[in-house]
């Protein structure tokens, strides 16, 4: 039996002899990547959303702590949530001391996802670039560099001089401007990857090691059980009975949990972004303009992919406003207005929801048995480290040091992690 | 972009306007209620997905501070669902 599921392993096993073997053969037999099993009445675990944080949570609950009777359950196709709504930056130049050492352990698995997941992440480790632009903002990420060096986070002051021979479409913000360009900050850390891949990479290899990922299956609403504990969830194919649950779900974490009168303190708002036509390589860091209210970076395949300021009202569109879209082009042409040429070709929002003090929230809620994954705000950056460490929450019942301080007992005591780092932070 | 009507000013466009967050619960007196009930006031705001009540500042404008209710769905700002402002 052993001998068998070693073989299928090596046969799906992605490398340079597989690839060479499946173009002998036209590329018409590799295996599907994950399966499409039965769905079943009863799991040991239930995770509601096959989106980034969800489907790592299911792969490290399976390899970490051996938990593999799980089903992923996702009302729409997977990988289709905020994973493929997001613009694929990952840093970890944070505020607090609670967040740093996260977002470092965080960053670091991703430059190993490649390796651990066998699938080609396109890794892209090309450092962030902050244009600062205004005193407070330079005091405030001075300050974030001393307690980011205490955690082995990298931040590092430049010369406007160096600024703009790193990014040379950078034209703007001269002196005359009504903002000009102070300095730069340098975040070595911080790349971009492939949001598909990531997807794609912990569904296949969650999958390998037994977990189910079932599409197209909606969850209802949460079943509370005699004792007031979760007892399973309502499908629109039927009921599936689960003694834990976990909720990944984004946006719509307190639409689900009052199906059980469950209530968070999260409000859902709208983040959008947009992509430009694809043009030659021109710019190749990250750059973000905190006081301007926009950041972007170029797509492998040349394209910018360019993220504003939140629209500050609640919203469950997932489409761009007009007056954030021109908020932020206009930002954008202050400071790059040779971009004034580039045709736009697709935009799109996400609906995250955020927490009082906007950090995460990763905690097991009164309703014992039920787990909630929410709050996230640049959740991408957080996909391995959420999910190792709310599969450690679930799989033992005590939070992973990592995450203790993003639990849901702090607004109880009202002992915040006022986080600005985030991007609505500012 | 919405055409929020201002009491004052009437039917004015959204760029006027700054949001002043969702309408929460009426405040409650803290030594009449529980600890837990106090936190709740503090921290959560009604998510519907739906109409929402919230406030808006005519900032650009006549200065008026008042609420709308808006479908968090479509940003359709819609009638009080108890038929009130």
């Amino acid at each position: 039996m052993c001998i068998v599921i070693n073989i299928i392993t090596i046969m799906q096993n992605y490398s340079v002899f597989s690839l060479a073997r499946n173009a002998l053969t036209g590329h018409r037999n590799w295996p599907q990547v994950w399966r499409s099993p039965p769905l079943k009445d009863r799991y040991d675990v239930v995770v509601i959303g096959a989106g980034g944080h969800g489907l790592a949570t299911a792969y490290y609950l399976a390899k970490e702590f051996g938990i593999t009777n799980v089903a992923v359950l996702e009302r729409g196709w997977l990988g289709g949530g905020n994973i493929a709504r997001n613009t694929v930056t990952i840093r970890s130049n944070y505020m607090r001391d609670e967040s740093i050492p996260f977002y470092v352990k965080s960053v670091a698995m991703y430059e190993g996802l490649t390796d651990e997941l066998n699938f080609n992440m396109m890794h892209s480790k090309r450092t962030m670039v902050d244009v600062v632009q205004t005193w407070p903002k330079l005091r405030e990420l001075r300050r974030r560099q001393l307690v980011m060096d205490i955690y082995g986070s990298t931040y590092e002051q430049i010369t406007t001089e160096e600024l703009r021979r790193r990014i040379p479409a950078l034209t703007g913000g001269g002196p005359d401007a009504r903002l000009p360009v102070i300095c730069g900050m340098v975040h070595t850390d911080a790349g971009v990857n492939r949001h598909d891949a990531v997807a794609w990479g912990y569904a296949r290899a969650a999958d390998a090691r037994g977990v189910e990922i079932h599409q197209q299956t909606a969850v209802q609403s949460l079943l509370r059980g005699a004792d007031g504990s979760i007892e399973g969830v309502e499908t629109n194919r039927g009921t599936v009975r689960a003694k834990k649950v976990v909720v990944a779900v984004s946006g719509h974490t307190t639409t689900l949990t009052e199906t059980a009168g469950l209530k968070l303190p999260l409000r859902t708002m709208n983040l959008t972004a947009f992509v430009s036509e694809p043009v030659k390589p021109l710019v190749d860091v990250i750059v973000n303009c905190p006081d301007s209210g926009f950041y972007f970076s170029q797509s492998d395949k040349g394209e910018m992919v360019i993220g504003g300021a939140p629209d500050m009202g609640q919203s469950f569109r997932r489409d761009i406003k007009q007056h954030v879209f021109e908020d932020t082009v206009t930002a954008m042409l202050s400071l790059f207005p040779s971009f004034k040429k580039l045709k736009l070709m697709r935009q799109w929002g996400g609906h995250l929801d955020i927490a009082h003090d906007a950090s995460p929230i990763m905690d097991q809620t009164e309703m014992p048995g039920l787990f909630v994954t929410a709050g996230w705000w640049g959740g991408y950056k957080a996909i391995p480290a959420g999910g190792l460490t709310l599969a450690h929450l679930v799989a033992k019942g005590e939070p992973h040091p990592l995450m203790a301080p993003f639990t849901l007992g702090r607004f109880r005591h009202l002992d915040f992690v006022m986080e600005a780092g985030t991007t609505t932070a500012r | 972009m919405m055409n929020i009507t201002c009491p004052f000013c009437g039917k004015r466009n959204e760029s006027e306007f700054i949001h002043g967050g969702p309408v929460g619960a009426v405040r409650p007196d803290p030594n009449a209620v529980s600890d837990e009930e106090w936190v709740e006031y503090l921290t959560v705001t009604p998510n519907p997905l739906g109409p929402v009540q919230e406030k808006w500042w005519h900032a650009r404008g006549c200065g008026e501070w008042f609420s709308i209710w808006r479908d968090t769905r479509t940003h359709d700002i819609v009638e009080a669902p108890d038929g009130t402002t």
